[in-house]
C-alpha cells in the first residue's frame, strides 16, 4: 500500500489502480493536524525507547559491555625485572591454560605535580607504543597517544580540575624533573594504570632511578570465579623466579566495585525508561485508534461508492502509517543524537569504556512503534470496515441526525452535570465547555490519561532529582570543608588511588603530623577543624579488612548523613553503614569489637550511615579509641572549615609557608563537584520527562482538535447566535482545564507514589538504607505547582485548537457536516 | 420608518476569476418589512443573507444594519452586533443537542451577559407564546422538526432583535410542521417584526412575506411587493392574541435597541 502512495503523484492524472493509493494520500493531506501528531508522537516514542532502552543495556552490565569491548585481561601481573627475565617473562605466555596475553610493559612510578605544583600522590605510569593492543584495549577519550618523550597520557579519572590537554605536569618535586605534556586521556576498564608514557620516556626514568616494575596481562581459559583466578595467580607465581610475581590484579575484583558505583543507577533509568515507553505506547495507541475513529464518514463514502471491508481497513492503517513513518524515521536520528552524550556520561558514571547505542536498538525501536501504531489502527477500522454502510455514514454525520438520535439518550451523568456546569456561577462559555468531557467518555478518558501521565512524570522526575541531589551531597561528605590539609602521612591522592605508599622529601612524623595540627587550629581564619586517618580493621562478624576512618577533633563537619541513629559524639561510639550492619546483624546499640593492627577495641553502634562506597563496608569512630596502636596509625588530613568572610585561596597560601618545613601541604577547595552519574541521571531524568510532558500535550492537542472538529458545527452555531471569538477560546480551554485539574489531582499523588515506590528499590540495589532527606522530597508549594502543570499541559494542548476554533468562519462552520 | 438594513453596491467573489457571487447589490429594508429572498440554487440568497447577519463581509461596497456599518467590523464586534441586532433561523434548526431547550434559548442572552432573573423570564414568556413551554427541560432530540424551529425561533428572539434573519426554516420539515412555521413566521411579521427569510418555497414566500426579491446569477432580477397573498393567507389563519401580543412587545423592544445598542447588553 504504501508502496503505491509516492506523493510526488499528487495532483497529476489519475491512474488506473492507484485508487487505494489516492485515497491513502489525500486521507494523510487533509488531515495534516493528525498527521503531524501522529508523527511527533512516534518520534517521541522512538526517541524514548531508543534513549531509554539504551542507557537500559548500557546500565545492565556496564562492566561487562566494556570489559568485553576492550579485551579486558583477567588478570594483570606486576614482575620484578630484577628476578625475572624477559624470556621467563614472555614465557609464561605459553603456559598451560592462558589463552591471550599483552606486555610486558615497563612501568615507572612517579610521585608528579600537577600545573598548580600540587603534588598528585603516587601514580604507576605504564610505557605503551600504542593504546591498542591484544588486551586491555584502551580507550582514547580526547587528545593522541603519548608517541614522544615528555607527553604523557593520563586515565579519564583525572579528566577535571587542572588536569586539561595542554597542561604540564612535573615527574617530581626535585630539581631535575622532567616535564610532562598532558597529551590525551584514555579510559581502561581494567583499572591497568593511572598514565602511559612512551616506552622510551619510561625508560629514561627508569634509568635515572625511578622505581618501577613490568607489567603482564593474561587472558585464562577458566578465569570465571575467584578460585580460578586464585588457581591461575599461582600458576603464574611458580612459573617465575620466586618472588618475582609481585602482584596479580583480578578483573573480578575490579568489575566488584566498578558494579558497586553502578548499581545504584539501574533502578533509576529502569524507572524512567519504563514510565517513558509506557507512556509513549498510550499516547500512540489513543493517537492513532482517535485518528482513525475519527474518520468514520469519509469510511462510509468510501464503503457507498465500492470499497471492500478490506481495502477499508488497508487504506486507513496506511494512513496512520505514513506519518509515524516518518515520525519514527526522525526519531532514530534524534534518539541517537540525545543518546550519545548521555552514555559518555553513563561512561563517566560507571567508569567504564566508551560506551555505544546498542546496535540492534535503533531497528527495533522504530519497527516496535509501528507495529504498535497498525495494531492500534488495526482494531477500529476493523470495526469501520465491518460496520454497515448506512450506519457508518449516520455515526460520521456527527451534527444532525445521527446527534438527534444521540441526544435522545443523553446519558444521566451528562445531563446531571450539565446541568449543574449551567448553573456555575461563571460566564456561560465557561460552563459549556466544562459540561463537554462527558459528550465523550472514552476520548475524555484518553486526555484524562495523557494529563495524568504528564503530570506523574513530572513529579516523579521533580522527586528523583530532588533525592538524586540529596545522595549527591551525601556521597560527598564534608562539602562544607573549605581546605584540607594534607599531612603528608599517607598522601590524599592514594584515598582515591589506593596503590603504593606516599614519598616525600620531609620526614613526617607523629610529631610533624601534631604540629600540623597546631598550626592549623592556630592560624588565623580557622573557624575549627578535625583530622581523619584511613586504616583497615577487621571486625566480628564480616570477613575480611574493612576500611576504616578514624576522626579526631569535632569530626560533625564531615559527618555523613545517617539512615538512622546520631553520628559520632565522643569516644567509645561507631558509626555503620547500612550494608556493614545487615551483613554483620548488628543494630544500634550492639556493641562491636574493632580490631586495628592486632588491637581490639569494643565500641557501641550509635549510627546507621548512608555510606555506600566500598560496598557499604566502611566503619568510622573516633582516634583516640585506637591511642594504643598509635603512632602506627596517623592523622592523614585535616579539613578546615573558615571563619566568615575569609577565602580559601587567602587562607591557603601562608598556611602552606608555615607548613612546608613539616611536608604539609594545603588544598583549597575541599571536597564537592556534582558525581557524573547523577549529573547523567539528572539529564535523563530531565529530558525524558520534557519528552513525556510533550506527547502528553500532544494527547491533549489530538483530542481537542477531533473534539473541535466535531463541534465545528455548534461551534459555528455560538458563533452565529453571538460568541465573540475570545469566548470561543475559554469554551475550548474550559473543556480541559477541568481534566487538566483532575489530571493534576491524580497525577501528584501518582508521582509521589512511585518515588516512594522505586526509592528503597533503589536503595536496596546500592545496599544502603535511605537518609530522611532523599525520601522526603516533596514540598507542599512544590506539589501544588506540580498539580498546577497538570492545567499547564491540557491548557497548552488546547491552546492552538482553540485559535483555530476561534478563528474559524462561522458561514463556514455552519456549512460543515 | 427607517431603514433597517443597506446594502450599497455590495459584492462578493469568492475568487478572482470568476463573476461575483453577488452583486454589485443595492438593497434598502424597511423597519417592520418582510422580505423574502427567493431564486434558484447558486443564485446568492445565503450569500445575501451571510453578508446581512455578518457571518461574510462584501468584497466590495458596504452593509449598515439598524444605521451602523458592519462590513467593516472586528470579529468580536460582528459577535456582539449579532447577538444585540441579529436573530437567526437556520433550515436544520442548529439547537445544542446536548443542552436542554430552554439552555438554548437562554444561551444568546448569557453570551451577553444578561442578568439571569431576566433572561429566564423572557425565555419562560416566549416559550409560552410559542406553544412549548411543556419540552423546557427536554432535550430538542425528543421534539418533531416543527417544534425544533419553534425553540429556534425563541431562541432567534430573546435578545429583542431588530431582525429576525431564517434561512429556508421549513426547508427540513413536512407540510404540518412546516405549516406551523408559516403561520409563526406570519404572526412576527404582524407584531411588526422585520424579517429576511431566504427560501426556495414561493408560496412560503408569498404567505409570509411583505416584499420579495428573486435573485439569479448574484442580481435582483426581481423586486416586487406581495403583501395581497399575506393578508389572504392571513384571513383564512386568524392569529392568535397571544402571540401578536408577545412579538409587539419584542419588536418595539427592538426598536429601543436599534436605537440604543446598549440597551441589549
Amino acid at each position: 500500500m504504501s508502496r503505491r502512495s509516492n506523493p510526488t503523484d499528487q495532483g497529476t492524472t489519475p491512474r488506473r489502480g492507484s485508487a487505494m493509493g489516492r485515497v491513502v494520500r489525500s486521507g494523510v493531506a487533509r488531515r495534516r493536524v493528525q498527521a503531524i501528531v501522529m508523527g511527533v508522537a512516534a518520534m517521541v516514542a522512538v526517541t524514548a525507547m531508543i534513549v531509554a532502552g539504551s542507557l537500559m543495556i548500557a546500565a545492565s552490565a556496564p562492566f561487562d559491555h566494556a570489559f568485553a569491548q576492550q579485551h579486558g585481561p583477567h588478570v594483570i601481573a606486576q614482575i620484578d625485572e630484577s628476578k625475572a627475565g624477559a624470556a621467563q617473562i614472555t614465557a609464561t605466555g605459553r603456559l598451560a591454560g592462558v589463552t591471550g596475553t599483552a606486555g610486558p610493559y615497563r612501568t615507572v612510578t612517579l610521585n608528579p605535580l600537577d600545573s598548580n605544583g600540587n603534588k598528585m600522590g603516587t601514580l604507576t605510569m605504564v610505557g605503551r607504543s600504542t593504546a591498542g593492543g591484544a588486551l586491555d584495549d584502551l580507550t582514547l577519550d580526547s587528545g593522541h597517544w603519548a608517541t614522544e618523550p615528555g607527553e604523557v597520557v593520563l586515565s579519564t579519572d583525572f579528566e577535571n580540575g587542572p588536569f586539561a590537554l595542554g597542561a604540564k605536569l612535573s615527574s617530581s618535586d626535585s630539581a631535575g624533573a622532567t616535564a610532562l605534556t598532558i597529551v590525551g586521556f584514555a579510559r581502561s576498564v581494567s583499572q591497568s594504570a593511572e598514565g602511559w608514557l612512551a616506552p622510551a620516556q619510561v625508560d629514561a626514568f627508569r634509568a635515572a632511578g625511578a622505581p618501577g616494575t613490568v607489567q603482564m596481562m593474561y587472558r585464562f581459559a577458566s578465569a570465571g570465579t575467584t578460585a580460578q583466578i586464585n588457581a591461575d595467580r599461582e600458576e603464574l607465581g611458580a612459573a617465575l623466579p620466586t618472588g618475582a610475581l609481585l602482584g596479580a590484579q583480578s578483573y573480578l575484583d575490579t568489575r566488584l566495585a566498578a558494579d558497586e558505583s553502578s548499581a545504584a543507577q539501574v533502578p533509576f533509568i529502569t524507572a524512567i525508561g519504563a514510565l517513558g515507553l509506557l507512556m509513549s505506547v498510550i499516547i500512540v495507541a489513543s493517537v492513532v485508534s482517535g485518528a482513525v475513529g475519527a474518520s468514520l464518514r469519509r469510511i462510509g463514502i468510501l464503503k457507498s461508492i465500492g470499497f471492500t471491508p478490506g481495502q477499508v481497513v488497508r487504506a486507513y492503517v496506511a494512513q496512520a502509517l505514513i506519518p509515524t513513518a516518518v515520525g519514527a524515521a526522525a526519531g532514530v536520528l534524534l534518539g541517537n543524537a540525545l543518546v550519545l552524550p548521555l552514555l559518555h556520561d553513563a561512561q563517566q558514571a560507571f567508569g567504564t569504556g566508551a560506551l555505544s547505542v546498542t546496535w540492534w536498538v535503533s531497528p527495533v525501536a522504530p519497527l516496535a512503534v509501528l507495529s504498535l501504531v497498525a495494531l492500534s489502527a488495526l482494531a477500529p477500522a476493523l470495526r469501520a470496515g465491518r460496520l454497515r454502510t448506512v450506519d457508518v455514514i449516520a455515526t460520521g454525520r456527527t451534527p444532525r441526525g445521527g446527534r438527534g438520535q444521540r441526544a435522545h439518550g443523553v446519558s444521566p451523568a451528562r445531563r446531571a452535570w450539565g446541568g449543574i456546569a449551567a448553573r456555575l456561577p461563571l460566564p456561560r462559555p465557561v460552563t459549556l465547555g466544562l459540561a463537554a468531557p462527558f459528550a465523550r467518555p472514552v476520548r475524555t478518558a484518553g486526555m484524562l490519561a495523557a494529563v495524568v501521565f504528564g503530570t506523574m512524570a513530572a513529579t516523579f522526575a521533580v522527586g528523583l532529582t530532588s533525592s538524586l541531589s540529596a545522595i549527591g551531597v551525601a556521597e560527598s561528605p564534608g562539602s562544607g570543608v573549605a581546605v584540607i590539609v594534607d599531612t603528608g602521612g599517607h598522601g590524599l591522592m592514594t584515598m582515591q588511588h589506593p596503590k603504593g605508599s606516599g614519598a616525600v622529601s620531609v620526614k613526617v612524623t607523629s610529631e610533624t603530623i601534631a604540629r600540623v595540627g597546631s598550626v592549623v587550629a592556630a592560624q588565623s581564619g580557622t573557624a575549627s577543624s578535625y583530622g581523619m586517618a584511613i586504616t583497615e580493621s577487621t571486625a566480628q562478624g564480616v570477613s575480611g579488612a574493612v576500611r576504616t576512618t578514624l576522626y579526631q577533633g569535632d569530626s560533625s563537619l564531615t559527618a555523613t548523613e545517617l539512615v538512622a541513629g546520631h553520628w559520632l559524639t565522643g569516644p567509645g561510639q561507631v558509626v555503620l553503614p547500612t550494608h556493614f550492619l545487615q551483613s554483620s546483624g548488628k543494630r544500634i546499640g550492639d556493641a562491636l569489637t574493632l580490631t586495628v593492627r592486632g588491637e581490639s577495641v569494643s565500641l557501641r553502634i550509635v549510627g546507621e550511615a548512608f555510606a555506600p562506597a566500598n560496598g557499604g563496608m566502611n566503619v568510622f569512630a573516633e582516634l583516640s579509641d585506637f591511642s594504643a596502636v598509635r603512632p602506627a596509625i596517623q592523622v592523614e588530613l585535616y579539613g578546615v572549615t573558615l571563619k566568615p568572610g575569609v577565602s580559601a585561596q587567602e587562607y591557603a597560601a601562608p598556611l602552606n609557608t608555615a607548613l612546608e618545613p613539616l611536608g604539609a601541604q594545603v588544598i583549597p577547595g575541599g571536597n564537592g563537584g556534582a558525581h557524573a552519574s547523577i549529573t547523567m541521571l539528572e539529564a535523563m531524568a530531565g529530558l525524558l520527562t520534557l519528552m513525556l510532558v510533550v506527547v502528553a500535550g500532544l494527547g491533549v492537542l489530538n483530542a481537542v482538535v477531533l473534539d473541535t472538529r466535531e463541534r465545528v458545527r455548534d461551534l459555528g452555531v455560538c458563533k452565529a447566535l453571538g460568541m465573540t471569538p475570545r469566548q470561543t477560546i475559554a469554551q475550548v480551554l474550559a473543556s480541559v482545564a477541568g481534566l487538566g485539574v483532575v489530571g493534576g489531582i491524580i497525577g501528584v499523588p501518582a508521582g509521589v507514589a512511585l518515588h516512594v515506590f522505586v526509592m528503597p528499590i533503589v536503595g536496596q540495589a546500592a545496599g544502603t538504607g535511605l537518609t530522611t532527606p532523599m525520601l522526603s522530597v516533596y514540598q507542599l508549594g512544590e506539589l501544588g505547582l506540580l498539580g498546577l502543570g497538570g492545567v499547564t499541559i491540557a491548557l497548552l494542548g488546547a491552546m492552538a485548537p482553540a485559535g483555530w476554533a476561534a478563528k474559524v468562519r462561522t458561514a463556514v462552520a455552519l456549512r460543515t457536516e | 420608518m427607517g431603514n433597517v438594513i443597506e446594502l450599497a453596491e455590495a459584492t462578493k467573489r469568492y475568487d478572482e476569476v470568476d463573476a461575483p457571487a453577488l452583486g454589485p447589490l443595492t438593497l434598502a429594508v424597511a423597519e417592520g418589512e418582510a422580505l423574502a429572498i427567493v431564486g434558484p440554487s447558486g443564485s446568492g440568497k445565503s450569500t445575501l443573507l451571510n453578508l446581512i447577519a455578518g457571518l461574510d463581509k462584501p468584497t466590495v461596497g458596504t452593509v449598515s444594519v439598524g444605521g451602523e456599518r458592519i462590513d467593516n467590523l472586528g470579529e468580536s464586534a460582528l459577535a456582539r452586533f449579532r447577538r444585540d441586532r441579529i436573530g437567526m433561523v437556520f433550515q436544520f434548526f442548529n439547537l445544542l443537542d446536548d443542552l436542554t431547550v430552554l439552555d438554548n434559548v437562554l444561551l444568546p442572552a448569557q453570551l451577553a451577559g444578561a442578568p439571569r432573573r431576566a433572561s429566564a423570564q423572557r425565555a419562560a414568556e416566549l416559550l409560552d407564546t410559542l406553544g412549548i413551554a411543556k419540552h423546557s427541560r427536554a432535550y430538542p432530540g425528543r421534539l418533531s422538526g416543527g417544534e425544533r424551529q419553534r425553540v429556534a425561533v425563541a431562541r432567534a428572539l430573546i435578545n429583542r432583535p431588530a431582525l429576525l434573519l431564517a434561512d429556508e426554516p421549513t426547508g427540513a420539515l413536512d407540510s404540518a410542521s412546516g405549516q406551523e412555521v408559516r403561520e409563526l413566521l406570519l404572526d412576527l411579521h404582524r407584531g411588526g417584526q422585520t424579517i429576511v427569510l431566504v427560501t426556495h418555497d414561493l408560496a412560503l414566500a408569498e404567505a409570509c412575506a411583505s416584499r420579495m426579491i428573486r435573485l439569479v446569477d448574484g442580481m435582483v432580477a426581481e423586486d416586487r411587493s406581495c403583501g395581497r397573498t399575506a393578508h389572504t393567507y392571513a384571513d383564512a389563519q386568524p392569529v392568535k392574541a397571544a402571540v401578536k401580543a408577545a412579538v409587539n412587545a419584542a419588536a418595539m423592544a427592538a426598536v429601543g435597541s436599534a436605537q440604543n445598542p446598549d440597551v441589549a447588553r
